[in-house]
């Protein structure tokens, strides 16, 4: 065993750079158990809420549905189905908004509910080992699980990667402010995401987990504590509260000292993470076949009455959700208020609240302009570097703002800008409040676009040349053919001749020396003329 | 009912310029109380004069280029600069001195090359080489330390002395720079060096009333009064230790051996350190964001550039100090240091 993973297995706890403290207020919302609100009458469920192709749609409009039913399916693509949150009748199919920072609009299906919540059958699991490793991946597949913690990648996908691996990381840091979703449920379902991660060990080939948790969380890491003696194949690591020791890339950093290459994946290293609410939603599927179509969304912020956590159907909506909370807006004419869905470092706000929560929605913020004030006007860059030392990337910010400003996006490549994972802290600090993290996605996508743009030219230049070449190469042949004809013909005649027939070579000499002839008793006459001429 | 759209993150650490700025200013207030100790209320007059000429070209610059006003009056960045320069230059240097390096700052160092952080060169100090340059008996004739002088200036002379040239008794700057023995004082620095110069050793250079126990009265205790509010400003992490550190190394570490070899003809490294503008650069000067290097490895190799300058022009260069010289200099070497100090990003190779 190496020193650097001896000290893994001792618990050692590596630190990343930079980094911030920013109010966390969790415990508005966090002390009170996760409670189930009354269903919504209507629910709109996105096709696609994960990373990677949507399933072909399994309903069409009237049909009944229950919960839990695929709308979508697995089919050849590998999709990631979604399924329904309760049961009712499905009214609309079609364009829709969607929780996304652009405000696009995408397919939704909507469900009528009847109120009574049917379930579909589900087939529970006695023992999973019995089940080979891709049934269990199809398992999950099925049930719709998708990475709850972030960008939703599909958690079946990321397992199925043949590579051998050190640690599965189990992800219970939640370091962005106001959010406490994974702390209730990590509090009160302990046992469940134990039970998760163990199956996830299992599909994985993996010998041993990390569980970690943030320091600010006593009661979920004791839930924990009191567990886990039972376990030998896991581990409970407690990392320090600083933002964003959540982030995938600086928890594996914490943890094992190891950094994920750049544009590379965790298994790159020998890892592989997924977030507490995944290992909890691969219980259920594995276990209970129940696919996923809740989960727990803290609800918080200055302007909602009932701050807490709550176990949402997918599909609700927002304006449902904030509703039974208790919404009082900032009265003001002056659309002053925000509706942030995630943190305040990396959510972002909604236009108006008939989007509805899906699988990747931790958390619906509604604050005051007090608690997190407005973003004031944006000044001059003072070059201070407070940005640079909060960077865990180790970027320097302000370089990277001044070109983005500039848009010299073959400097902001050598600045590493895709290697910026967006979490804000540079934003967070700078005396000039300039929005940062808003110039790095403008110019990642610019460069995106630029990238999109020159591959197109690199095939319609690639058509082209093969187009000239093919008319060239026609060309050839062409010539080739009419050399080949004329030398059979060549032969043909030489073989006719050969046999006592016509030369045709002799018409034609005769043919010229008529020619020639002619011509020159044209040139006689004409100077026969000339001469007369003289004479007058 | 629709609502507010906002770029993440939505919320703000909510330390503005102006709080950074305001936290600079108040940590030079222990030096400016220190050099008034020592050498009279003239610090206050040019503290006043540099203000209002910063806040007036501040104001007008932004007027003509046709930028909103108030912007640049708020970030009180202009305030820093002109504090700066005023505690810099000589308390009782004439007037138009400090309004004309003002001036300059302001409008040619910093808005002819676009303003707030857009400057190259540290405005302050391109201000102070100017007059240096430009009026090199003015700018050099500090007035002696209180102890020792032989009249003692009162306020109204010392307003009578920046604005006219004569106290109301008739005495010149020059008359009153006399000392007790009747002879000019020059700062401890020039007077080292001219000694030095004029192959004195450095024990008989040091004979003199202006130096006291550690290196030169007042001067030392105007060093340790800026080295203090410095202090302030690493533990309000208003800047980081990288520069002062590597300033004060930078001069440490070559003026010690170089005095080791050469323990006659050298200054000692503790003159240098508390003598002349030693803290004041190293703590506000050098450690000006915008025209200093980035990262917190450039910033050490920045100010380790600016200790040795400071280091080489005070032992073999024309002039008794150095600090704003050296940090020009500096200035000039900041995109190159910035170049090849880019820290190594997450995922590209680095060590944990």
């Amino acid at each position: 065993m190496s020193a650097a993973t001896k000290a893994i297995e001792a618990g050692h706890i590596w630190t990343f750079p930079g980094g911030i403290h920013p109010p966390e207020r969790k415990d508005r919302s966090n002390t009170t158990p996760i409670e189930v609100l009354p269903l919504a009458k209507q629910f709109i469920v996105p096709i696609k809420q994960h990373s990677g192709p949507v399933g072909d749609l399994l309903v069409a409009v009237g049909d009944n549905v229950k919960a839990g039913q695929p709308l979508t399916q697995v089919g050849i693509n590998n999709a990631l189905p979604v399924h329904v949150p309760t049961s009712g009748t499905v009214s609309a199919i079609g364009p829709g908004r969607i929780a996304h920072p652009s405000g696009l609009t995408d397919t939704v299906i909507t469900i009528d509910a009847d109120g009574n919540d049917e379930f579909y059958s589900f087939t529970p699991l006695a023992d999973y080992t019995t089940l080979s490793r891709a049934e269990l991946l199809d398992r999950i597949r099925q049930a719709g699980v998708a990475g709850l913690g972030g960008a939703g990648f599909p958690t079946a996908q990321k397992l199925a990667l043949q590579r051998p691996l050190d640690y599965l990381i189990i992800n219970g840091v939640e370091c962005e402010p106001y959010i406490s979703a994974d702390d209730r449920l990590m509090r009160e379902h302990a046992q469940t995401i134990i039970d998760g991660t163990e199956i996830l060990l299992h599909i994985a080939g993996c010998e041993k987990a990390l569980i970690a948790i943030e320091a600010n969380k006593p009661e979920a890491i004791a839930a924990f504590e009191a567990l886990l003696p039972n376990y030998p194949q896991l581990a409970l690591r407690v990392v320090p509260t600083k933002y964003p020791s959540g982030g995938e890339k600086q928890l594996i950093q914490l943890l094992t000292g190891r950094q994920v290459p750049s544009r590379g994946l965790p298994i790159d290293v020998g890892l592989v993470m997924q977030n507490v609410g995944t290992a909890f939603a691969v219980a259920q599927a594995v276990l209970n076949g129940k696919p996923l179509i809740e989960r727990v969304v803290t609800v918080t912020g200055d302007n909602i009455a009932k701050p807490g956590n709550y176990w949402v159907r997918i599909g609700t909506t927002v304006a449902e959700l904030l509703n039974q909370c208790g919404f009082n807006p900032v009265a003001d004419s002056k659309q002053e208020q925000r509706v942030i869905m995630g943190g305040p470092m990396m959510g972002f706000t909604l236009p108006d609240l008939d989007v509805p929560v899906v699988k990747i929605t931790n958390c619906i913020l509604v604050p005051s302009n007090q608690e997190l004030a407005p973003a004031a006007e944006e000044m001059n860059c003072i070059r201070c570097g407070a940005c640079a030392d909060v960077c865990p990337a180790q970027l320097l910010p302000q370089q990277m703002q001044w070109l983005a400003k500039a848009k010299d996006y073959d400097g902001l490549e050598q600045q590493n800008l895709f290697d910026c994972i967006e979490c804000g802290a540079c934003a967070y600090v700078c005396p000039s409040e300039i929005p940062l993290v808003h110039y790095y996605r403008k110019a990642k996508a610019e460069i995106r676009n630029i990238a999109r743009e020159k591959a197109k030219a690199e095939v319609a230049r690639e058509r082209f040349e093969a187009r000239q070449e093919r008319l060239e190469r026609e060309k050839q042949e062409r010539l080739e053919r009419h050399r080949k004809a004329a030398e059979a013909r060549k032969k043909a005649q030489a073989e006719a001749v050969a046999q006592g027939g016509d030369n045709p070579q002799d018409a034609v000499q005769a043919a010229i020396a008529r020619a020639k002839a002619r011509k020159a008793a044209q040139a006689a006459a004409a100077a026969k003329q000339n001469q007369e001429g003289d004479d007058e | 009912m629709t609502f507010k759209i906002a770029a993440s993150p939505h919320t703000h650490q909510r330390r503005t310029t102006q709080q950074v700025m305001r936290w600079v200013y108040f940590a030079l207030i222990p030096g400016v109380l220190a050099q008034t100790y020592f050498f009279g209320f003239g610090v206050y007059i040019q503290l006043a004069l540099a203000l209002l000429t910063a806040w007036v070209a501040e104001g007008l610059c932004m007027r003509m280029r046709g930028r909103p006003i108030g912007h640049a009056w708020q970030d009180h960045t202009a305030i820093v600069t002109a504090v700066l320069l005023a505690v810099s230059i000589p308390a009782l240097a004439p007037w138009w001195i400090i309004v004309m390096g003002t001036a300059f700052a302001i409008v040619v160092v910093k808005h002819v090359y676009g303003g707030v952080g857009q400057n190259l060169f540290n405005p302050a100090m391109a201000g102070y080489v100017l007059l240096l340059v430009s009026f090199p008996v003015q700018m050099t004739s500090w007035p002696i330390p209180a102890e020792l002088a032989q009249i003692q200036v009162s306020i109204t002379d010392t307003i009578n002395l920046i604005f006219t040239g004569f106290t109301s008794a008739g005495y010149n700057l020059e008359q009153l720079r006399m000392g007790i023995d009747g002879m000019t004082m020059a700062t401890p620095l020039d007077s080292l060096r001219n000694d030095l110069n004029h192959q004195l050793t450095l024990t008989e250079a040091l004979n003199k009333p202006i130096f006291g126990d550690i290196a030169g009265i007042g001067w030392a205790w105007v060093n340790l009064a800026f080295l203090a509010g410095g202090l302030v400003l690493i533990k309000q992490k208003i800047i980081s230790w990288h520069i002062p550190g590597g300033l004060l190394v930078g001069l440490l570490v070559p003026s010690a051996i170089y005095w080791l070899f050469n323990p006659d003809q050298a200054i000692t490294p503790m003159l240098h350190l508390l003598s002349g503008a030693t803290m004041l650069g190293a703590f506000f000067i050098a450690t000006d964001p915008v025209t200093a290097a980035t990262s917190n490895k450039g910033r050490w190799v920045f100010g380790l550039l600016v200790g040795f300058i400071v280091f080489a022009i005070r032992t073999w260069g024309g002039y008794p100090d150095a600090v704003a010289f050296a940090v020009l200099l500096a200035n000039m070497c900041v995109p190159i240091i910035d170049r090849y100090t880019q820290p190594v990003a997450y995922g590209h190779g680095g060590r944990s």
